[in-house]
Formats: structure tokens, C-alpha cells, sequence
């Protein structure tokens, strides 16, 4: 790991200060990407700004429609959160199944969808139940957030404070992992909300995605055999040693019946 | 047997260290005034060093030191085992620096080291060195490598070729063939796997201008070698001026065995620096310059007349060795590979040929069970393909051409004469323990639940127990093979006991206490078993092929006759009565027929302060000392099943049942016994499931971390049900046969069987290792398409 | 270069480090804590394993500075005086270690689970573990000692 400057801020005011005044600063949330990649030698920031003493930005309340959870919370607060679990107990299972106990106690979900990595699994449930991203500056919806492998809408000096999600009719996450990183190979989040039926694919393709083909076909009938004989096009779709496009495509069918069959 | 001694399930003495966070390892090691070492590796799979530029390096900060292949003028690293090809010529045998001088043949190779005072600095000043390469083309698979126009990997050979082996008889393998009623033939691919021990390797080097003395602690399996080989042949430094310490190891399987450039660079630069030197691999370091295991590509056909009998196996196999030999690689795909061809059958004509082939990648050796799981997954799943193209049920089929019992000492067609065992047995109590033929219904439950089972079956006997010196020798080791063992008892009674062996998780440290308890009657607590230290004990061969318990043992066993015979003597003295009337029993020495005895104590006093002692005849001290060279290899045989339910719809295959019933001879510590075991089997279902060494076609590991290289983990594996039996007689005088590879010798073809027996009803015939969810949707996918390629 | 504070096995202790500290080295290096191993570079093998404030994490993926002010507890610190932690006992007893490189994270990953958990099932414990890589037992006889710790505790 090269150095750099520390800061641990305790207000996302003072976050922001520090963010601003570093030349090639960058937010220390769970670090679980991160510092594995700084480690590497792949990232060389000059400032780590570590959000983790900002009271502020942990925890989880509810709210009319549904629950608000700061972007410090962990995946394990989030796993055992009687409110996400009341609320959407689809999203308390996936930050139940992210990574593996340590990394739970450790990552947070503003890491997660600030770094958007197209294999992880809270973009999905952000996207599918269509969330709202707070940050420092504005709200920005899940449609506009995620723009592209490890890309989104947030702007320079930008921080997600808490993501909102309401609270759908309906909702589950299957996730195939891939049996080495145990990262999704493909995940397919389905949620019937009041918006329509949403489902969001990651890990299949660079960035995740909402699966159109899919919403179309539950959208008159939200049961799995809705998706029979449905084929999915895999051009566009990821390739390397664990599966190929076709694999991925085949698993987005298989995992989208598993979760519309799980949903609750 | 007593509570402590052999065949006790004791507890291990060694826990208490390991955890409590007490456990030594070379790692937790630091010297005063000690530096480190960032060693600087090539990017490329091949490429002609044209220049490197080390001075903006030499002035980073922290910087004692840079050095280049140019600078370290030393010996080459050995190889330990020369393989002569079928036209008599011995095989290719190139150079093989520790640093690179004017190419880079594997992607991790070494090209720089950079000393530094923190490990930090080392690694940023590496970052500084300069070095102009011209990026070549790379050999980097076996096919690839025998290609016509392939790129060279030693400039200095006509190919790519390290050798052309045969084993067995050909001419009359063919007239079987020739015979046959039915002939039998397998394509299959031995995934090459990295062997991951937790523990990276390093390497501290320390040199002592007082007496001129090196130290080198390492994480190895076998330290007395190390100190052999790179004093020997690469630093040339005498024994008696280095000492090589291997303290707690964190597991080895095979990859800490080969003396590595690492060990000799910190050394050699701890001289020249005149500090300490300390190396600890990156993970993402051990991926690249551990040796790996298996890779190779075999085609073999069995004949079989028409009464089910085997006639002849030929096999004919392609053996990637990477870029340079590995310490003991050229043995591996040869003769710890071909004389297992017999397998439990008593196949009268088997003909197997190796064409070992240089490639641009990283060096190839054993790993775990090395060359005899390879032998043992050709030829169980050709059986099992036999019986399924024949329509015999399949345990029949291996009865009706199994050695059988009264038929021991067996000698094979290639080279081995199996000394003992009882092969259907071992398979019936198999059959029974997995309710083999009961599996219909619980297929039948499975496939309720929407998943195809399947069922799998392996036997196997393997030889290990490395190795009559004489034999090894005639086959071209460059070592003897026997061990070492000295046992000391101290003036109170408490014992130390040096061995030659290294214990890296295998539990010596109690199993050779309770032999020493079991001998002497000393409590285990008072046994204190010293290894992995030059300095600290005699010469031995060190600890891998399984051969602790086959080969360790019986030095200790002989050295401890030689201190009970003496302790006999002081004891007829000091009781007065004829050394022929003393017994040592339970930790007395007892006067045959009276009540009289002296405890095993008083006998050990009597020795070092020898007041009343036959001084005449005997010397003080009580000390026994012994080398003991096998007669035979041990051959440790049994019966894996295995159960599996696949997921049509995602290929995800689980390990439902895994069952073994394993012959090891007398079981020493049934404890240490299930473990090896269970440890052995999980890696036998990794490869079959999980674990794939992937470079690409430029020669980079595409599979360079955890991320993408698939360890087997808890939920990847069940529960086992293993068990063991004990066929007595194996040529040792404890009568063991070893523990170690087992598992992972049967497991692997007993998984592909199953796996292939739960897709043979979607018409899937054949399928590659590892069998990923991937690889077997495809093979589904094929199967519905017969026309389509896979 | 900053100065870090936390407790450490129930003792305060302070060290200058570099920023680029990470907790693993810090309490291997600085505290001649060695019991917490580094066996891989992307936060996978859990040899690592510490309780940070309570949960269990990877101290190869934390920095110093981040537990600044936090409660640490090591394989070191696990055992009370000579008396071991039940798990300590369990994995003795049942065999639940080889060659004692991934032990200590295990030991501590285990135990996190069993503060969360009182009884988990087999296949509760064989998830658990994901993060804990051993390449010596095959798992068999961790989790029995687990499920033995279970019933001691």
C-alpha cells in the first residue's frame, strides 16, 4: 500500500472539507474494495477520509413507506434490523448472504453502492425496489444512479449519507455465486411495488441493470411460470473462466423464477 | 495398549501453542537489525532481459541493498531426480538461477531483489528498478509447447521436451489389445491445481561474521534437504557452517518441499549485507512462484476379454513441468505415477508413456498424493466406464480383476510388488458403510426435490512410504529415502526425541511421543519430540509421500529398542538378576515370574550418575540413536464413494455422501488418522469441483488469487463418513502404511463418477475437472444437442 | 507519523505508526502479537480474524487508525488466565487443527458466531465460515468442535 493522509472526520460537513481540500482524496467507508485494491498497489490515494466516526451516517430508521438506512450502516446491522426486516425482509436477506460474516460486520452500503461493482448485491435491491440515494448535495433516484462498471451519478465531492427504500408489495434476491469469490455470478432481484414490477440484474453484466423482458412478463402474471419459455438474450453479458454470457443469460432465468417463487 | 500409547485417540500435545497464538512460525521470526527483502518478478510469461536499471532504486529510501542475476553468481538449483527417456538419454536438465540473467521464462519468475529496512520500502523502491525487456511469445500449454514452431523455453534444448518415458511391457500390452473383446478408451485432462498451504512461504537469512556461519529459517517440509541443496549445490557453503530451521510450518501438501530461489537469495544476501534478511511471500506471490500440481493431458484405452477380465492398460500422457524442474518434479508424472497403473487389478500387461514437456510457466511438482491421484483418476474412471459400456454392475466388475487376497505378495507388471491387503474387503466394507445398493431410493427422493443423484465409486492403492534408497536410486532419485530418529532419555527420565521428520500439521509431535510412551512407559507429558532445526537433531529426509509413519516411525522404533535393550542391562545390574528374566512394562522393568521392579526412572538415573553400574560393560548415558531404510513402499489401498445431487437447471453440484474405507495398517492415533483423512478427501472433491489453475494464452495466471482460484470451504463439502481397517503385515515394524494422500488419492474419481452417473440419464458420457455449475450446464446444454461441440 | 491508542487483550496501548498501518501488522509488529497470521492479500482466508468492539473482522483489511479508540481481542487474549475458551477446548479435543495457521481466526471467527448464535446448525456453521479458509481439515472435525462449544458454552 503507498501512504497517504488520514482523516476521520465526524461530520459529513467536515467529509466534505477534507474531500475538497485533498488532491486525490478518497472516502474510507467499510473498506472493504478499497484497501484490498490499495493493498494491490491499484489505487494511490493522497487522502483517506474514513467516514467511520460520523455518528450521522449509521443506522437505520423507518420512515412512511418504507426505511431509511444511513450509508455507515453494515450489512450485519442492516441483516439483523428488526425495521428492514418488518419492512423488506428481501433486503435484510441479501446483506444477510454479502460476503462473509467479517466483511458483513465491516462493509457498509454506501461503500457498496458508491463503488457499484458489477458483481455486488445491494445495487440490485436499490434498483428493483427503486431507492432513493441521498447524499451531501441532493437525492438522486436508483434509475439515474448507477451509470456504468464501478461508475455512478455521483459527482466530485459527493457523499451518500443514507439510501431510502419503500417498501414493496413484494420482493426477494436469488443469488448464484460465483464458487471462488462468492460474489454473484448472477443475482436477480424481483419486487412487485407500487410502481410496477421492477427486477434488477448483477453480476451478469458490466453494471446492473434492470431486466425489462422479465418485468414485461410479470408485470400481468407475478408468478414464476410467468417466465416459462422465456429466453434471455446474453450479448452484452459478462465472460470469464466461471461462466460464460450464455451461463449468465440461462442463470438470469433460472435465479429471476427462484426469487418471484421466494418473494414475500 | 496404554491411554497414551499407540493406537490411543490422544489428544494433540501441539494444540496448546496453535491456540493459544503461541504457535512459531517462520514469519513470527525477526533478527535484530533485521532487513527485508521485496523480490521484483516478471510481468511477462517470456522474455529477453535486455537491461535493468537498478540505481534510482539503490538511492530510495530505506534502500541497503539491490541485486540482479548479474550480481549473484551462484549454483543453479537442483533437481533432485534425473529421468532417463526410452532411448536412453537422460533428461533435459537447464539452469536454473535464482535470479534471472538473461531471460524470464514464467510470469513470477525472479529478476531483482530489493533489501530494504522496511518491508514497505523494499517494495516501493522495487517499484523504481528499470528492467527493458523484449517480450517474447509464450509456450505456455503442453499442446502449445509441442508445437512445431513453438517458442523455445531453454534456448539451449532442441524443444521443448524434458523427456520420453516408458514404463512396462509393450510389446505384450499390444497382444492384449489385440485380444480384447472390448476395448475401452478415456480422454481426460488432470487439472492443474495450486496448492494454497495457508501459511505463504518465507524466509529469514542470517549471516554471523563471528563464525561465519548462515542461518536460514524457512517455512519447509523437509530442512535437512534444504541445508543438502543449497548448501551443496547453489551457495556452496559446508553443513557445518549453515543451519537451516524450519519451525512451525504452516502446512505444506507438497509445496514447501523443493528448495526455492527465496531460500537462497535471503541467505546469500544476508552475507553480503551482513544483516538479517526476511522474505514473506504476498499470497498473490505464492500464487505465481509455488510450484503447482498435476497438469496433465492423458489418453488411455483398457482391454478386457469377454468375460469381463482386464487384459492390458496403455496410457499414453503429456506432463506439463513448467518452465524450470522443481526440486523432485521429473519423478512425479514417472515413477510416482506409471507403477500405479495395477492399481487393486491384477491387469496382466500395462504399458505407460510420459512425454514431459518445459512450458512458460510456473514449475510444476508434487502435490498432495503427486502423480498416484493422477494414475488412480484414469484408471477408476475407465473402469467405471468399462462396466457402464459393458453393462456390469461395477463393484462386480472390480471384484472379478481385483488382486485378491491369497494373492499378496503381488507383484505388478510395473515395478511394484504390493506386499499385503485385501482389496474386496476394503470395497465391501465401502459398499455397506455408503448403503451402495440402497441408493435407488434415495435417488428416487432426490429427484422429488428436482435434483439428478448420482453415485460414485473408487478404489485405490497407492505406494508411498518414500522409499527403498536402493530402488529410488536405480530410477534415478539423487537422495536416499530413508529417516532418522534419536531418542535421548534425560537423567530424570523425561525424553527428547530428534527426528529427521518435519511435522507441518500431521501431529508428530504426539503421535511419536505416544510411541515412545508405548515403548518406555514414559507419560507423554516427558516426551518432547525436537524437529525441523540442523543444528538440533541428525540428518533426515523430512516429511512428505507419507511416509512419517512407514519410515519415521520405524527409525524410532529401532532407536528405542536400542534404549530399552541397554536400559535392560543397567536394569538386570541394579536387580540383581539376568538381563534375560527383564521386562519393561508399563514403565517398570519387572523380574519375570516375581513381584520385584524398578521404575523406568530410577534405570535413567542409574545411567547418568553410575554409581552402581556395570561401567565395565557398559558406557554411561542412556541414548539411542537409528537410520532406517524401508525394504518396500507402503501401500495403503481402499474404497471411496461418493454421492452428489446436481441442479439441472444451474449445474451446481453438491457433495451429499462421501465415503471412505481406507487400509493404512495400524492405526497410531485414530484422532490424527480421521483428520488426515477428511482433510485429504476435501481436497480430492476440490479438484474434482473446484480447483482450476487457469493462464491465459499470454502465459498470465488468470486465476491469481482467492478471487478467482476456488479453495474448497466449509459448505462446499459435507460431513464424512470414513472409517478405517487394518490389514496387518505392511513391510515396517510398526506395520503402518501412512495416512497422508489417501483421501485425496480416491476422492476425486469417486466425485467425477458420481457426477457422471447423476447426468447419465440427460445423456452426459464424459466431463472435464473441475466439474463447475459452469462446465456441467454446458455438458447438459451439449447433451440436448448432440451435433453442438461442447 | 500518527500516534493510534486502543485496547488490546483488556491493555491500552499506544503506537506511533504509519497511515498505511494495517490493524493485522500493527498488533503483529508493534505489539509482538504473532497469534493473528496473514494468509492471503484479498481479505479471503480469515487467518486474520480479530473482535473488533465485539465482532469479528479482518484485521488484513482494517487499518491501525481505524480501531483507534476500539477494543480488540486477539487469539492471545481469548483464553482466561490458563483456562481456555471453551472453543479453544472444543478444537483441541475434536481435532479441529492441523498444521495451526488458520486457528486463530478460525477460533475467533467461531466464537463470534456462537456469541450471536446460541446452537447454529451444521450447515448454519459451515456458512458461517465462508470467510475462514482451511486447507488441513476439510472442516469435518471444526465444525463438531464448534457444535461441541455450542453445547459448553
Amino acid at each position: 500500500m503507498y501512504n497517504f493522509a488520514y482523516h476521520r472526520p465526524s461530520s459529513v460537513a467536515e467529509a466534505a472539507a477534507a474531500l475538497a481540500a485533498a488532491s486525490e482524496g478518497k472516502l474510507l467507508a467499510g473498506g472493504m474494495t478499497l484497501l484490498p485494491t490499495m493493498k494491490q498497489r491499484l489505487a494511490q490515494p493522497s487522502d483517506l477520509i474514513d467516514l467511520g466516526a460520523i455518528a450521522d451516517m449509521k443506522g437505520i430508521s423507518t420512515t412512511g413507506d418504507g426505511v431509511r438506512i444511513g450509508a455507515m450502516t453494515t450489512h450485519a446491522s442492516v441483516a439483523s434490523s428488526a425495521e428492514v426486516k418488518a419492512a423488506i425482509p428481501a433486503l435484510a436477506h441479501l446483506a444477510e448472504n454479502i460476503g462473509d460474516p467479517q466483511v458483513r460486520n465491516r462493509g457498509t452500503i454506501g461503500g457498496s453502492i458508491a463503488n457499484n461493482d458489477p458483481a455486488a448485491d445491494y445495487p440490485a435491491a436499490v434498483l428493483a425496489l427503486d431507492a432513493t440515494i441521498q447524499t451531501n448535495k441532493r437525492t438522486i433516484a436508483a434509475d439515474d444512479f448507477f451509470t456504468g462498471m464501478f461508475e455512478t451519478a455521483l459527482e466530485e465531492g459527493e457523499i451518500i449519507t443514507a439510501v431510502s427504500f419503500p417498501k414493496p408489495q413484494k420482493a426477494a434476491y436469488a443469488k448464484f455465486p460465483n464458487p471462488a469469490s462468492r460474489y454473484a455470478l448472477v443475482g436477480v432481484f424481483v419486487a412487485q411495488t407500487a410502481s410496477g414490477v421492477r427486477v434488477a440484474v448483477t453480476g451478469a453484466a458490466p453494471c446492473v441493470f434492470r431486466a425489462s423482458q422479465i418485468e414485461q412478463a410479470l408485470a400481468g402474471n407475478f408468478s414464476p411460470s410467468a417466465l416459462d419459455g422465456l429466453t434471455i438474450d446474453s450479448s452484452g453479458l459478462n465472460s470469464d473462466i466461471h461462466a460464460s454470457p450464455e451461463y449468465r443469460a440461462h442463470l438470469i432465468g433460472v435465479m429471476a423464477k427462484r426469487a418471484v417463487a421466494a418473494a414475500a | 495398549m496404554g491411554a497414551q500409547g499407540i493406537g490411543a485417540r490422544v489428544p494433540r500435545v501441539e494444540d496448546q501453542r496453535f491456540l493459544t497464538g503461541r504457535g512459531r512460525y517462520t514469519d513470527d521470526i525477526n533478527r535484530p537489525h533485521q532487513t527485508y527483502a521485496w523480490i521484483l518478478r516478471s510481468p511477462h510469461a517470456h522474455a529477453r532481459i535486455r537491461s535493468i536499471d537498478t540505481s534510482a532504486a539503490k538511492s530510495a529510501p530505506g534502500v541497503v541493498a539491490v541485486f540482479t542475476g548479474a550480481d549473484m553468481e551462484v549454483g543453479s538449483l537442483p533437481c533432485g531426480w534425473q529421468v532417463t527417456s526410452k532411448d536412453g538419454t537422460p533428461m533435459k536438465e537447464p539452469p536454473h538461477p535464482p535470479l534471472a540473467r538473461d531471460y524470464v521464462r514464467h510470469v513470477g519468475d525472479q529478476v531483482a531483489v530489493v533489501i530494504a529496512e522496511t518491508k514497505a520500502q523494499a517494495r516501493d523502491a522495487a517499484e523504481l528498478i528499470e528492467v527493458d525487456y523484449e517480450v517474447l511469445p509464450a509456450a505456455v500449454s503442453i499442446q502449445a509447447a509441442l508445437a512445431p514452431d513453438a517458442p523455445k523455453v531453454h534456448q539451449d534444448l532442441p524443444d521443448n521436451v524434458c523427456y520420453d518415458w516408458e514404463l512396462g511391457d509393450k510389446a505384450k500390452t499390444e497382444e492384449a489389445f489385440a485380444n480384447a473383446r472390448h476395448v475401452v478408451k478415456l480422454d481426460i485432462v488432470q487439472n492443474r491445481l495450486i496448492p494454497n498451504a495457508i501459511e505463504p512461504r518465507a524466509a529469514v537469512g542470517d549471516y554471523d561474521s563471528g563464525t561465519g556461519k548462515y542461518t536460514l529459517y524457512t517455512t519447509s517440509q523437509n530442512p535437512h534437504v534444504i541445508r543438502l541443496l543449497m548448501g551443496a549445490f547453489v551457495l556452496n557453503i559446508p553443513e557445518n557452517k549453515l543451519r537451516v530451521v524450519a519451525p512451525d510450518v504452516g502446512g505444506g501438501f507438497g509445496s514447501k518441499i523443493y528448495h526455492y530461489a527465496e531460500e537462497a537469495i535471503v541467505t546469500w544476501a544476508a552475507g553480503k549485507v551482513n544483516r538479517p534478511v526476511k522474505w514473506t511471500a504476498e499470497r498473490s506471490e505464492s500464487f505465481v512462484a509455488d510450484a503447482h500440481g498435476r497438469d496433465h493431458v492423458t489418453h488411455a484405452e483398457l482391454a478386457i476379454d469377454a468375460d469381463g477380465k482386464f487384459l492390458g492398460l496403455r496410457v499414453s500422457t503429456l506432463a506439463n513441468m513448467g518452465a524450470y524442474l522443481s526440486t523432485f518434479a521429473p519423478s512425479i508424472p514417472t515413477y510416482l505415477y506409471g507403477p500405479l497403473m495395477a492399481g487393486v487389478y491384477a491387469t496382466p500387461a500395462i504399458y505407460v508413456e510420459v512425454k514431459a514437456v518445459f512450458t512458460h510457466t510456473t514449475p510444476v511438482d508434487a502435490y498432495r498424493g503427486a502423480g498416484r491421484p493422477e494414475a488412480t483418476y484414469l484408471l477408476e474412471r475407465i473402469v467405471t466406464k468399462a462396466a457402464k459400456q459393458l453393462g456390469i454392475d461395477e463393484v462386480e466388475l472390480r471384484r472379478k480383476n481385483m488382486v485378491q487376497p491369497d494373492m499378496f505378495p503381488y507383484q505388478t507388471p510395473v515395478l511394484l510388488q504390493y506386499d499385503v491387503g485385501d482389496y474386496p474387503g476394503t470395497m465391501d466394507a465401502a459398499v455397506k458403510a455408503a448403503d451402495w445398493y440402497g441408493f435407488a431410493q434415495r435417488r428416487k427422493e432426490s429427484e422429488a426435490r428436482g435434483k439428478l443423484r448420482g453415485i460414485g465409486m473408487s478404489t485405490y492403492v497407492e505406494a508411498c512410504g518414500l522409499a527403498p534408497s536402493a530402488v529410488v536410486g536405480q530410477l534415478g532419485a539423487r537422495a536416499g529415502l530413508y529417516e532418522s530418529a534419536n531418542v535421548r532419555v534425560h537423567p530424570t527420565g523425561s525424553v527428547s526425541v530428534y527426528t529427521g521428520l518435519h511435522s507441518h500439521g500431521q501431529g508428530h509431535e504426539t503421535v511419536l511421543a505416544q510411541i515412545v510412551h508405548e515403548y518406555l512407559g514414559v507419560p507423554i507429558e516427558n516426551v518432547t519430540v525436537v524437529h525441523g532445526d540442523t543444528d538440533d537433531g541428525q540428518f533426515g529426509m523430512g516429511t512428505y509421500g507419507s511416509r512419517s509413519a512407514p519410515v519415521g516411525t520405524a527409525a524410532l522404533v529401532k532407536a528405542l529398542e536400542k534404549v530399552v535393550n541397554k536400559a535392560k542391562k543397567i536394569a538386570a545390574h541394579l536387580m540383581e538378576a539376568s538381563e534375560a528374566d527383564i521386562e519393561l512394562k508399563d514403565g517398570n522393568f519387572v523380574i519375570a515370574g516375581t513381584d520385584k521392579s524398578l521404575p523406568f526412572a530410577q534405570v535413567a538415573l542409574a545411567a547418568y550418575v553410575p554409581h552402581n553400574y556395570p561401567i565395565t560393560e557398559l558406557e554411561p548415558g542412556l541414548e539411542g540413536q537409528a537410520f532406517y531404510d524401508p525394504m518396500n513402499f507402503s501401500y495403503p489401498n481402499g474404497c471411496h464413494i461418493c454421492e452428489v445431487e446436481v441442479d439441472p437447471e444451474t449445474g451446481k453440484v453438491d457433495v451429499v455422501a462421501m465415503t471412505s474405507v481406507d487400509d493404512v495398517g495400524r492405526v497410531l492415533n485414530p484422532l490424527i488418522v480421521e483428520g488426515q483423512t477428511h482433510g485429504g478427501l476435501t481436497q480430492g472433491i476440490g479438484q474434482a469441483l473446484l480447483e482450476q489453475c487457469v493462464f491465459d494464452e499470454d502465459g498470465q495466471l488468470v486465476t491469481g488469487s482467492f478471487m478467482d482460484y476456488c479453495m474448497p470451504r466449509a459448505d462446499d463439502v459435507p460431513s464424512y463418513n470414513s472409517s478405517t481397517m487394518a490389514v496387518m503385515g505392511a513391510s515396517n515394524p510398526l506395520q503402518v502404511k501412512g495416512v497422508g494422500e489417501s483421501g485425496t488419492i480416491g476422492a476425486t474419481p469417486a466425485v467425477i463418477n458420481a457426477v457422471l452417473d447423476a447426468l447419465a440419464p440427460l445423456g452426459v458420457e464424459d466431463i472435464q475437472m473441475p466439474a463447475s455449475p459452469h462446465r456441467v450446464w454446458q455438458a447438459i446444454q451439449a447433451a440436448k444437442t448432440p451435433m453442438a461441440a461442447e | 507519523m500518527p500516534t493510534v491508542s486502543m485496547t488490546v487483550n483488556g491493555k491500552a496501548v499506544s503506537a506511533e505508526v504509519e497511515e498505511r498501518t494495517l490493524l493485522v501488522s500493527f498488533l503483529r509488529d508493534s505489539l509482538g502479537l504473532t497469534g493473528t497470521h496473514v494468509g492471503c492479500d484479498t481479505s479471503q482466508c480469515g487467518a486474520c480474524v480479530v473482535h473488533v468492539n465485539g465482532d469479528s473482522v479482518k484485521s488484513c483489511t482494517m487499518l491501525a487508525v481505524q480501531a483507534e479508540g476500539a477494543n480488540v481481542t486477539t487469539i492471545e487474549g481469548l483464553a482466561s488466565g490458563e483456562e481456555l475458551h471453551p472453543v479453544q477446548k472444543a478444537f483441541r479435543e475434536h481435532h479441529g487443527l492441523q498444521c495451526g495457521f488458520c486457528t486463530p481466526g478460525m477460533v475467533m471467527s467461531a466464537v463470534d458466531l456462537l456469541q450471536k448464535k446460541k446452537s447454529p446448525s451444521e450447515a448454519e456453521i459451515r456458512e458461517w465460515l465462508e470467510g475462514n479458509i482451511c486447507r488441513c481439515t476439510g472442516y469435518h472435525n471444526i465444525v463438531k468442535a464448534i457444535q461441541a462449544a455450542a453445547g459448553a458454552m
